[in-house]
């Protein structure tokens, strides 16, 4: 604190005023932390929603059960794709690091494509379900199976749109240190999106289809 | 050193400016990778391929290695550990699994007999004063 100073008049030459302590620890770049604070406050609108499965889960009505409208093979694929997403995102960071940009927008470029299956998959599902007559509408299982399932599906989206946009930046600014921060949030993004998903597909599909 | 020198030289010149502090690895990806893909394949097989005749103990078994998951893609995936970004990242990470649990377990023991708590036509008329 001894180092804050301020400008007095008459006491020599005007110093700057310092407004915070310049020997404090503090990160190298507040950017990822903050970005962590935000996923940790998605984390918690993923709880009430698993909350509300949880409980509603089992409510059918009369309708179609788990065990009957959930295909588990498809499901598997799905989680495939994501997974393997999740592990190209990782090399195209590890040539990021190596400042290699061409390398990293290929594996950017395949990331992008695995997401987009995984994006289809889901809306195939869901437009069988509703094709069924198990459409969001028909029990309080179905309503929070969609509103789960659905709220992945749309953090996932976005996060193609991200991909998209950034893919774009980087053709236009090259590897800039921005660009890099952009990089690295997107893949705090992804990677927290697989692991939303590794609770649906045990949450959800494993649990409900168990008799 | 004055406080205007050295607020300068640090917004200037600090060299790992481009490595966030974090260093992904090759190895560490792959290993991450390999775990999830073998805690993804057992819950799968097992569920699949009828293993367990209990329901129970088949939840039991795909919850813990969900959670293990979890933690894996934590590590590898997302490079948590308790030193990163000065332990924020813990610290976060910590308030968040205390709302999470307090949400989950919180709904779930107070709303699973929603049923014949909001249901007077169900409930057992014995069981009324």
């Amino acid at each position: 604190m001894s180092d804050i100073t301020t400008s007095m008049p008459g006491s020599g030459p005007a110093q700057p005023l310092a407004f915070h302590d310049t020997h404090e620890s503090h990160p190298v770049n507040g950017t990822l932390l903050g970005f962590w604070v935000y996923l940790m406050s998605d984390c918690l609108v993923f709880a009430c929603l698993f909350a509300a499965y949880g409980v509603l889960g089992r409510e059918y009505a009369g309708g179609p059960t788990a065990q009957e409208v959930l295909e588990l093979p498809a499901v598997a694929v799905n989680t495939t794709l994501l997974l393997l997403s999740s592990i190209t995102y990782g090399f195209a960071v590890l040539e990021m690091q190596r400042n290699r940009q061409n390398p990293m927008l290929v594996w950017l470029v395949i990331t992008g494509l695995l997401g987009a299956g995984f994006i289809t998959l889901e809306l195939r599902e869901f437009f069988h379900l509703a094709s069924i007559g198990a459409g969001p509408q028909r029990s309080a299982f179905l309503s929070s199976f969609f509103t789960l399932v659905g709220t992945h599906g749309l953090h996932v989206t976005c996060g193609l749109i991200w991909l998209v946009v950034l893919i774009t930046q980087v053709l236009k600014k090259g590897l800039i240190t921005a660009n890099k921060r952009r990089l690295l949030c997107l893949s705090m993004f992804w990677h927290f999106l697989d692991v939303v998903w590794v609770g649906v597909f045990s949450f959800v599909y494993l649990m409900g289809v168990l008799p | 050193m004055s406080a205007h020198d050295e607020t300068h030289a640090h917004g200037d010149g600090h060299g790992h400016e481009d490595d966030f502090g974090i260093h992904a690895t090759f190895g560490g990806y792959m290993t991450g990778f390999v775990l999830a893909v073998v805690l993804t394949v057992i819950p799968f097989w097992l569920v699949m391929g009828h293993v367990i005749a209990t329901s129970s103990t088949a939840a039991v078994i795909i919850l813990g290695l969900a959670a293990v998951q979890i933690v894996v893609h934590m590590i590898y995936f997302l490079h948590m550990n308790a030193k990163s970004e000065g332990g924020w990242n813990m610290l976060a990470l910590v308030f968040t699994i205390v709302l999470v649990v307090i949400t989950l377990s919180g709904s779930i023991w107070i709303m699973y007999h929603l049923n014949s708590n909001m249901m007077p036509s169900m409930m057992d008329p014995s069981n009324l004063p």
